[in-house]
């Protein structure tokens, strides 16, 4: 999703089955850089922000080494979608779909975000 | 038993060695296996396996891991292998085969493919228990066994390439080994005299002992039967407590010459063009065991496969002849580079040889050149890196004169030959006989883009392994070549080179990532978020320049937070399980007993687990990253400073005790390494840089090794660079010498600065000077007699890194802002990471991995005392 421009306390929420989950403030995400929350059931999720101010949220573990570190990973550009790539061994996932750009076979599980 | 009825035409095959097993592999691409039954009478208890790299077995490679085939090869074209079963008669008349277990099977074509075996000079007491052969698995066993429990001196008869294999085996097991050669030389197949002086220095720098010029008499025994010495020519006795004989082989030819097939004067199978026997049109032999039509016995593996495909062919009624092969072979030796091709010896009329020697460096190239300035061969000793080159090149008229072959590199000319030189037809890789036309079709036809994919397709480079180093090469320029843009571009988002980079951001005093990815990225990358390659590399860059364009110095200052690799993020490293290690500064290695307490009352209270690095200071391991602050408040609380283990950018200046203590040293190099550590600690670089000053030239400190290393004279300094430890060690080399303190500092400070600015990504100084044109002498120019005027700036540039520099665990536990973000979670700023658990082990701890595959905790344990919801 794209926001206004400088809209200050705004919270970031996740989407769960069935409400929306607040996480933080908006300001906690730097642009390109994720952050991790957990949730009430014990599932970790990597949230990110882009240039263009749009927000992500997958799985935080990596699918590869199993710690929960997506995160910390730095995150780019691929043809036009944006990807974080682990900081472990460097495998890339979408971060709309959750799909590993390196191994067809992975894809970690995607969260609806929103600002409000 | 009777013969079994004959159906479909019968091959059998005796023997499944090398070749053995590469004719059933060109049988089944020939489809022969379709048509045909094929029985393999397999003597060894497992079936083929890869001789050639036998003894690699000690460098820890398993039996399996050297066979050649595998149970579905067999199993898919139905051949029939009788492991452990040898041939024992042949009966021409009645066309069958007798196997020791009494098996009988009639055949239409028979192969022999039986190889060779050792030949034991007939001296007394030579099958005492403690002597042994060299070529099978079960050899290599039997002398592993031996050696572990009974021998403590080993001797090799026979100083050929693979005594010298053996016996650098048997000093890998712990053997104090020696070497009889009955020839004046080492190697005297191989190599000439001049080959054999600089091959006997390096081999006995590896700590071998050579007898050449003295023959084997007798095998002494001791009263129990086993080997206790040998008695050589010259009178004199060798101890030793087991003996190995390589002392050549001798085709197995028994089993032919019992059913009255022809073999030569000195052995071997006699054959035609087509590895047909000259004697019954129904047997082929092809191997070791076979005297081709040239006249000569092959112990190579490639004629091997040669034969091996023309036998397979004949089948097959293709056209198909092997009249020769060439002899080249680089020895596989640990540490000794050695390698002859063509025609080595010079053999052939009114040929010229062109000789490089030095000695003093165990170094000796020969090439051998016809009248006509043909390549006929030559001889390798020291550094063989142009063998693959060379030897393709054989049998053409180089493209650049022969003396620029040979001289090393910096020494005048050192012309670099590369495989862009070589005709199509040149044969890369002569174990498997493929042509650089093949290997180039294989990257424009098969569209094969990695080397492991061109192994894959053509199958060079899966035997010896000596031209791995030249398909590289090809495949890069051929990629290039036909358009598959093998970009020099830093990464998808920049057509750029990181040192053109960094010329930008220097002139045009840049400080933004985003800005110069949006004026000088590529098209499609403008806008985007970059990658993870340029981010860290652009954050090196600015932060190495940071001084001059007016940036933050500081990593985690605003957009460059942002840019960091995950280890420079945290300022830590970052573990397989999600925890960081910490390490601190620990200049020189020098450390007060205050100290070393404090690091181990820090660890106790995290239960951090510790270690002695490499690097000679103390890692940390196991901190979660809400732990990284209050450990490092602790560190920096008792004068500690961040040891950058996670940056790209000065580790350790490891030093030797020196002069102040050491009888022998002549410096004070704890001094000096001190203050290098301290004037160029947290200078970013494009890769990580290490130093070490050692006391004397005994070079306790193994300055050598490093990127720029010191080693102190009776005057002053000496100083090393492009030294590089890791996967691919080289040794620095010498850049001045007996300088004062003031000139040593001065010349690193431009040295490191030339490299900054010059090397790529992720490029060590080794391989930065083997790869900027002109090296060694080309940065000596320019650092040492300042030859592009840039000296000033240079070290202007340093001056400004060290008047910048300040510690960054010490600003960042004092800034609130940065220290929100070493939490766990955002929203459960106290609640560990759930997966972050460790396991006893040795009385400490490591990481619980089997948790990690899990990946979760149930709900919960892992909510508990989460301060947030
Ligand atoms: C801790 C230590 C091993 C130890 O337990 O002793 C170590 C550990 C690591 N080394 Fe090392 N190296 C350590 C000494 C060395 C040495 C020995 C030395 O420095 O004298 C070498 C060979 C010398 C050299 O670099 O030339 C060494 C050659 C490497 C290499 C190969 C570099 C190369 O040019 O080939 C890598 C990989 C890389 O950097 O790309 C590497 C990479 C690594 C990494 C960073 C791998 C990683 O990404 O996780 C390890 C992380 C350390 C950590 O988490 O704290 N490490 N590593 C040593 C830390 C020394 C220190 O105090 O800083
Ligand atoms: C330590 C070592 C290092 C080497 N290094 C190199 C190198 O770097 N480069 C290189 O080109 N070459 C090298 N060689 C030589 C290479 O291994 C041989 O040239 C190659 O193995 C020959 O293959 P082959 O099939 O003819 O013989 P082998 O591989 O010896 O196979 C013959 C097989 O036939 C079996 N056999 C014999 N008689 C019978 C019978 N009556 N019935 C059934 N089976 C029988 C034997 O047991 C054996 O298994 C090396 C050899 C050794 C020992
Ligand atoms: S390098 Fe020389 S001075 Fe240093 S410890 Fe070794 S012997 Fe002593
Ligand atoms: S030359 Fe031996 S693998 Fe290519």
């Amino acid at each position: 999703m794209t926001l206004a421009p400088e809209t200050t306390d705004l919270k970031v929420q996740l989407r769960l089955a069935d409400s929306w989950y607040t996480v933080c403030d908006l300001h906690r995400l730097e642009p390109g850089r994720g952050v991790a929350a957990l949730l009430p059931d014990g599932r970790q999720v990597a949230l990110f922000r882009d240039r263009a101010d749009r927000l992500y949220g997958i799985d935080n573990r990596d699918p590869f080494v199993g710690a929960a570190v997506l995160s910390r990973g730095l995150t780019g550009t691929h043809q036009g979608r944006t990807f974080v790539a682990s900081p472990l061994l460097k495998q890339r996932f979408d971060l709309e779909t959750g799909q590993c750009l390196d191994d067809e076979s992975v894809r970690v599980a995607t969260y609806g975000v929103r600002a409000r | 038993m009777t013969a079994n009825p004959v159906a479909t035409p019968t091959i059998v095959l005796v023997g499944h060695g090398m070749v053995g097993q590469r004719f059933l592999e060109a049988l089944a691409e020939r489809g022969l296996t379709a048509t045909h039954r094929v029985v393999v009478l397999c003597e060894e208890p497992r079936p083929a396996y890869d001789r050639v790299q036998l003894t690699s077995y000690f460098s820890g490679r398993t039996p399996e891991e050297l066979s050649l085939t595998d149970r579905e090869f067999i199993a898919d074209h139905g051949i029939e292998l009788h492991v452990g079963d040898p041939a024992v008669a042949v009966d021409r008349e009645a066309r069958r085969v007798t196997a020791r277990s009494g098996l009988v099977v009639g055949y239409d074509t028979l192969v022999l493919a039986t190889g060779s075996y050792p030949f034991v000079p007939p001296v007394p007491n030579k099958d005492a228990e403690g002597c042994f052969v060299y070529r099978t698995i079960e050899d290599l066993l039997a002398i592993e066994a031996y050696a572990k429990s009974r021998a403590t001196t080993g001797a090799v008869v026979g100083g050929g390439l693979l005594g010298l294999e053996a016996a650098g085996a048997l000093k890998g097991l712990g053997l104090t080994s020696h070497i009889v050669e009955f020839a004046p030389r080492l190697m005297p197949v191989q190599v000439d005299d001049g080959g054999g002086a600089a091959l006997l220095r390096t081999i006995e720098d590896m700590g071998l002992s050579v007898h050449t010029g003295v023959g084997t008499q007798e095998i002494v025994v001791g009263e129990d039967g086993a080997v206790t010495g040998m008695r050589l020519s010259d009178g004199s006795e060798l101890a030793t407590d087991l003996v190995v004989f390589s002392a050549g082989v001798r085709p197995r030819d028994q089993l032919a010459r019992d059913c009255g097939l022809a073999v030569g004067e000195r052995g071997g199978v006699s054959v035609d063009e087509r590895c047909r026997t000259v004697t019954d049109p129904r047997v082929f032999a092809i191997g070791e065991c076979a005297l081709a039509a040239d006249g000569r016995v092959y112990g190579l593996v490639a004629p091997g496969y040669e034969q091996a495909e023309t036998a397979a062919a004949t089948l097959a009624e293709d056209e198909a002849s092997f009249t020769g092969a060439d002899l080249s072979t680089k020895l596989k030796l640990l540490g000794v580079d050695v390698a002859s091709f063509g025609d080595a010896h010079g053999t052939a009329e009114d040929c010229l040889d062109v000789v490089y020697s030095d000695s003093r460096a165990g170094l000796y190239k020969k090439l051998v050149i016809g009248r006509d300035g043909t390549l006929l061969g030559g001889i390798l000793v020291g550094d063989a890196e142009a063998y693959g080159t060379l030897r393709a090149l054989t049998g053409s008229v180089p493209p650049v004169s022969p003396e620029s072959l040979v001289l090393p590199a910096g020494a005048g000319a050192g012309a670099q030959l590369g495989p862009s030189a070589l005709p199509d037809d040149a044969v890369v890789c002569s174990c498997h006989n493929v042509s650089k036309g093949t290997i180039r079709g294989a990257v424009t036809e098969h569209r094969c883009t990695t080397v492991p994919e061109v192994k894959k397709c053509t199958k060079a480079g899966t035997g010896c392994g000596s031209c791995v180093k030249v398909l590289g090469q090809l495949v890069t320029t051929e990629l290039e070549a036909s358009g598959v843009e093998v970009d020099k571009g830093l990464c998808g988002c920049f057509a750029q080179t990181r040192e053109e980079l960094y010329e930008i951001v220097r002139a045009l005093r840049i400080a933004s990532y985003r800005e110069l990815l949006d004026r000088y990225g590529r098209e499609d990358a403008r806008g985007g978020e970059g990658c993870e390659t340029c981010k860290p590399a652009v954050a090196s860059v600015i932060a190495s320049l940071a001084p001059a364009i007016g940036a933050s110095g500081y990593v985690l200052d605003g957009e460059q937070a942002a840019l960091q690799d995950t280890n420079d993020h945290f300022l830590a490293n970052l573990q397989k399980n999600g925890s960081y290690s910490v390490v601190p500064r620990i200049p020189g290695g020098e450390i007060a007993p205050e100290k070393l307490i404090v690091i181990g009352e820090i660890a106790r209270d995290f239960g951090l687990y510790t270690k002695i690095t490499g690097g000679q200071r103390i890692d940390m391991f196991g901190a979660r990253v809400e732990q990284l602050p209050l450990i490092w408040a602790r560190l920096v609380d008792a004068g500690f400073e961040s040891g950058h283990a996670y940056g790209k950018s000065l580790r350790t200046v490891k030093s030797c005790v020196g002069s102040t203590w050491c009888r022998y040293g002549v410096q004070d190099s704890v001094r000096m390494a001190i203050d290098l550590e301290l004037r160029y600690r947290g200078l970013r670089s494009p890769h990580k840089l290490k130093s070490a000053v050692s006391g004397c030239a005994r070079e306790c400190a193994e300055a050598q090794s490093k990127d720029f290393g010191v080693i102190a004279t009776s005057s002053g300094w000496n100083l090393y660079v492009g030294g590089n430890g890791g996967a691919t060690p080289r040794h620095a080399d010498l850049l001045a010498q007996d300088l004062s303190d003031a000139e040593l500092v001065r010349l690193i400070d431009r040295f490191l600065m030339f490299y900054i600015r010059t090397a790529d990504r992720l490029e060590r100084t080794s391989t930065w000077l083997e790869r900027i044109p002109g090296g060694l002498d080309h940065v000596r120019d320019v650092v040492v007699h300042d030859s592009l005027g840039i000296c000033d700036e240079l070290e202007r540039l340093m001056a400004a890194h060290v008047a910048h520099y300040r510690d960054e665990w010490a600003d960042t536990i004092n800034d609130p802002e940065k220290l929100a973000r070493f939490v766990s979670f955002v929203n459960a700023p106290d609640t560990p990471d759930p997966v972050v658990a460790f396991v006893p082990e040795r009385d400490q701890i490591k990481p619980d991995l089997p948790l990690l595959s899990l990946g979760i905790r149930p709900a919960d344990t892992v909510l508990e005392g989460s301060a947030q919801r």
